[in-house]
């Protein structure tokens, strides 16, 4: 409201209120910069800092209270061991396969489940709850489920012939189980984008596409599936860095085990950190963060700069 | 015309085919592990243990539900408290703070906003760093309390809460802010008397999200608020799951009780959420 007076009675009000009005040209903005101050102080001590603070001691050997600059050391340990390093490329794995397979598999559910089927805002609604629980109520009820003895998958599998593989008891298996775990918690998100993508093509377009006969094959092919690219952005970036710091999952269901067959960089922080280095435990978050960065960071800006231009 | 009602027959024998298949799909897929949880609550401890998909001989879900409770002088009702308040804190201190940001970051250009629209997708992307995030909370004095925990959960949280925000009030006409300013309003009233009760549907979105979000939450809490007392519903289920290995009803209770809040957001809140969390907030 100051402001809308100021320009008039400068001189006259000088006197009363000299501070504010001394400098007429400040005016004050009717949105403060200091509405940002708040969530800055708590974003930059318990976010910036620690990010920027990351990069130092991940050069150094650390216990908390000293810690001592040891150079690259952490960096050789890690690209040394190969139980290390093989959680970054389990890392890869896991986030390729994850997002792959829920934007495939969401795709088509969302095809299927937008067209005239009966049930399905119930059908919707089955695939979608699985989001809303818990990765841990999620991970200890299928480390039961897919016990190679008394799980009930390999018990179904036994009754129709087929011998079930020890789903997280086998070191070859136990990162792709628990990949397919999170594609079935996590699908329903994809899914959903897509539908929400598919409800907004226009009618017109498949009307015409009818009257130049095509079947659904051609009109999935030449009308849905190109139009879907910003959905397939969403859920790719989405489901990749999901999947590239994914935890939660992996913790539960096998600990990284058997032997170091299914760590992920994550689990790899949480256990050097258990163990008591701090410094490799966080040349281990600074892998994961150039990793994420390296991944995403570009496809970012490719996917939307497509967007941009279309 | 007799081809239009044949493509009408193909398409409701779809419709129903179609539908059936997929219902029939999607209860093996996705309710047998909900209805298993749910059977194995309800059995005594010996069958539970043989961890059979079948109809309990004998029914104890009550027998069940009580121990949990009881188990370890009630850490399930602490930790159901603490998830609460961690829940509700954090939310409402990352609603304001975020609203806040969200509508200056849209209102004001200044040359401030390229920093912190990169700052705000960075809270998206970046993974957090952890030992260096203790050392930080162990200097501010705030490492193994749960009103860390909270500001840890604010800030991790605060990323997406922005852009929901930011992307709202856009839609706000400013003759609406010009308006109030004339009627002498400053700054703050602006905002909170105008501005925030606007925003309420996009409120509820965030609210709703975040609330599955933090209470689902296990990573942070078992780094940055360890030990007994604080412990979240999620890190409590995490250390049963290797005490209750021989007691599987009760393990599978333990899920049932956590899964139940959710299960009730998600019956009045189903459009909130899949809104929110459909969003494809990354796009800015």
């Amino acid at each position: 409201m100051t402001d809308t007076h100021t320009p008039a009675p400068t001189t006259a009000s000088a006197s009363s209120e000299p501070p504010p009005k001394a400098r007429p040209p400040k005016r004050k903005s009717m949105y403060p910069m200091w509405f940002y101050a708040p969530a800055g102080v708590i974003y930059t001590a318990l976010f910036v800092v620690p990010t920027f603070a990351s990069f130092y001691f991940s050069l150094t050997r650390w216990t908390i209270f000293d810690s001592e600059f040891i150079g690259l050391d952490n960096f050789r340990t890690f690209f040394s061991e190969p139980y290390l390093f093989d959680s970054l490329v389990n890392t890869i794995i896991y986030a390729v396969v994850t997002s792959a397979a829920k934007v495939v598999i969401g795709l088509l559910l969302a095809v299927f489940l937008s067209s005239q089927i009966i049930a399905r805002g119930y059908l919707r609604s089955v695939i979608f709850f699985p989001t809303l629980v818990s990765a841990v109520g999620v991970g200890v009820t299928f480390s039961v489920l897919m016990d190679p003895f008394d799980g009930l998958i390999n018990n179904l599998l036994a009754k129709v012939g087929i011998d079930g593989p020890g789903w997280i008891t086998d070191p070859d298996m136990a990162l792709l189980s628990v990949a397919a775990v999170d594609i079935w918690r996590g699908v329903g998100i994809a899914t959903l984008i897509y539908i929400a993508g598919i409800v907004a093509i226009p009618q017109e377009y498949f009307e015409a596409a009818r009257v130049d006969g095509a079947n659904a094959f051609r009109n999935f092919w030449h009308i849905t599936l190109p139009l879907m690219k910003p959905a397939t952005a969403t859920v790719i970036i989405l489901s990749l860095i999901g999947g590239l710091r994914s935890f939660d999952l992996i913790w539960t269901m096998t600990k990284g085990g058997p032997g170091f067959s299914s760590d992920v960089l994550a689990s790899v922080v949480y256990k050097q950190y258990q163990a008591g280095f701090y410094g490799l435990s966080t040349a281990g978050n600074v892998v994961l963060f150039l990793l994420v960065a390296a991944i995403v960071i570009p496809l970012f800006w490719f996917l939307n700069r497509k967007q941009v231009e279309q | 015309m007799s081809s239009a009602t044949g493509i009408s027959k193909a398409n409701r024998a779809y419709s129903r085919i179609g539908g059936l298949v997929a219902i029939v799909v999607t209860a093996v897929v996705f309710l047998v592990p909900f209805a298993f949880i749910f059977l194995t609550a309800s059995k005594d401890r010996a069958e539970a243990s043989m961890l059979q998909f079948s109809w309990p001989t004998q029914w104890a879900f009550f027998e069940n539900l009580q121990e949990v409770f009881e188990h370890r002088d009630g850490i399930i009702i602490t930790a159901f408290i603490n998830s609460t308040l961690l829940t509700v804190g954090s939310i409402a201190i990352m609603v304001i703070l975020s609203a806040m940001v969200g509508y200056v970051l849209q209102r004001r250009k200044s040359k401030w906003n390229p920093l912190i629209n990169f700052l705000v997708l960075a809270g998206l992307i970046v993974p957090p760093a952890v030992v260096p995030t203790i050392w930080v909370m162990q200097a501010l004095g705030i490492y193994k309390t749960l009103h860390g925990l909270i500001f840890i959960e604010v800030a991790f949280g605060m990323s997406f809460c922005i852009l929901m925000f930011r992307a709202f009030v856009a839609s706000i006409p400013r003759e609406l802010d010009e308006a109030a300013i004339m009627d002498g309003a400053g700054p703050v009233r602006l905002f909170f008397r105008v501005i925030f009760p606007l925003l309420r549907s996009v409120i509820v979105t965030v609210i709703v999200v975040q609330a599955v979000t933090v209470f689902n939450d296990f990573q942070n809490p078992l780094y940055f608020l360890p030990g007994d007392d604080g412990a979240t519903l999620q890190v409590v289920l995490y250390a049963l799951q290797g005490q209750f290995s021989t007691q599987w009803n009760l393990m599978f209770m333990n899920i049932l009780v956590i899964m139940v809040p959710m299960l009730i957001m998600y019956v009045f809140f189903n459009r909130q959420i899949v809104a929110g969390m459909t969003s494809g907030a990354v796009k800015g």
